[in-house]
């Protein structure tokens, strides 16, 4: 009773406290300083349409390689956690009736569709809506839905590691090389920014997005297996 | 329009809140957080709506000058685009926590483990 009546007050302050602020909020009619300079600074500066792209990986790039390292470090830290637990060879996924013909086929049918889109969406991410984090979680709903057809199938460890490992290098060679032949880590200029616009253009955003693309991909591909090879799955 | 996505985002977060405080099995507060996540975006978005402007991507609707009066604020959704990445990751590491926990006591009743308890 008691615990029930702290959860009901506590809910009351935070949301008496939420509808003071959602009264009070009227939305800005300009942008601050910074993003106005983001606005404005974007098409000379980096040459990426997308102003969102442009800020994550340029502007804030060493932000999104910390991010890139969180995301491996959740994906080791649940590998090991798991591997505890893990199911002998052949074991797993035989105890399931099998996943049934229209899954089965509509896998086959869509895998390499899903495959594209991610593509596309990775290595467009300076001019649409997209980018690396989007394009890999994409690829990974396409190792999702391997996985749920065949849950007894095993992807190979070695490939998904070897991508990770070698997309991560690349990305921090190429801020490495940056420091080197442009004006800092991860600078943008280290190629030509092309005409604003085209598919190449940008400086290395596009190179960029599809390493964060691979690397993104590859770790949720490797979470997802290390979650599907226990002994319960 | 951003009082109502707003006030959207604070329920979410709120309703999050009750159910990882109420619920005892450890899977449904992993759908609770989750949930309340997604409200903590919900909100960022709408604080960096303007009124009739459009999304920073300065294609022919857009032409670079005048792009700063055109373009809502592209910080907060830079700021999303990392928390749903990263929440996914913490959410990753909640079911494979709540796995082992399974396995070591057989039941995912948050009552059950006591260890931390005083």
């Amino acid at each position: 009773m008691i615990r029930n009546a702290l959860i009901g007050l506590m809910l009351f302050i935070l949301g008496s406290a939420f509808l003071t602020l959602t009264m009070g909020f009227e939305p800005a009619t300009e942008l601050n300083r910074t993003a106005a300079y983001y606005a404005t600074h974007a098409q000379e500066e980096v040459g990426a349409q997308n102003v969102v792209t442009a800020v994550l990986i340029t502007w804030r790039g060493l932000d999104t390689l910390g991010e890139v390292t969180v995301l491996f470090l959740t994906a080791a830290i649940v590998s090991l956690v798991l591997s505890r637990s893990k199911a002998p060879k052949g074991a797993s996924g035989s105890g399931f009736l099998p996943s049934g013909e229209l899954l089965t086929t509509g896998t086959k049918m869509l895998l390499p569709l899903i495959a594209l889109l991610g593509a596309y969406v990775m290595a467009n991410g300076h001019l649409t809506p997209g980018g690396g984090f989007q394009g890999g979680a994409i690829l990974a709903s396409g190792a999702l839905l391997m996985l749920l057809a065949d849950p007894s199938r095993r992807f190979g460890h070695k490939i998904i590691h070897r991508v990770e490992s070698a997309s991560g290098l690349a990305f921090v060679g190429l801020g490495l090389l940056g420091m080197l032949f442009a004006g800092g880590f991860l600078d943008n200029k280290l190629l030509p920014l092309g005409q604003f616009g085209a598919l190449f253009s940008a400086g290395i955003i596009p190179i960029v997005s599809v390493l964060i693309g691979l690397k993104v991909g590859a770790e949720f591909a490797s979470i997802l297996e290390s979650l599907e090879e226990t002994e319960d799955a | 329009m951003a009082q109502v996505s707003l006030l959207i985002g604070f329920t979410l977060i709120l309703l999050g809140l009750y159910g990882a405080l109420t619920n005892r099995d450890i899977l449904r507060m992993i759908v609770s957080f989750t949930i309340a996540d997604a409200g903590v975006n919900v909100v960022l978005v709408s604080v960096g709506y303007m009124a009739h402007r459009t999304a920073p991507i300065l294609d022919s609707a857009v032409p670079a000058g005048q792009a700063a009066a055109r373009i809502i604020d592209p910080v907060p959704q830079v700021l999303v685009l990392t928390a749903i990445v990263i929440g996914l990751g913490v959410t990753a590491l909640m079911l494979a926590y709540a796995y082992r926990l399974f396995r070591l006591r057989g039941s995912l009743d948050i009552s059950q483990f006591m260890d931390l308890k005083w």
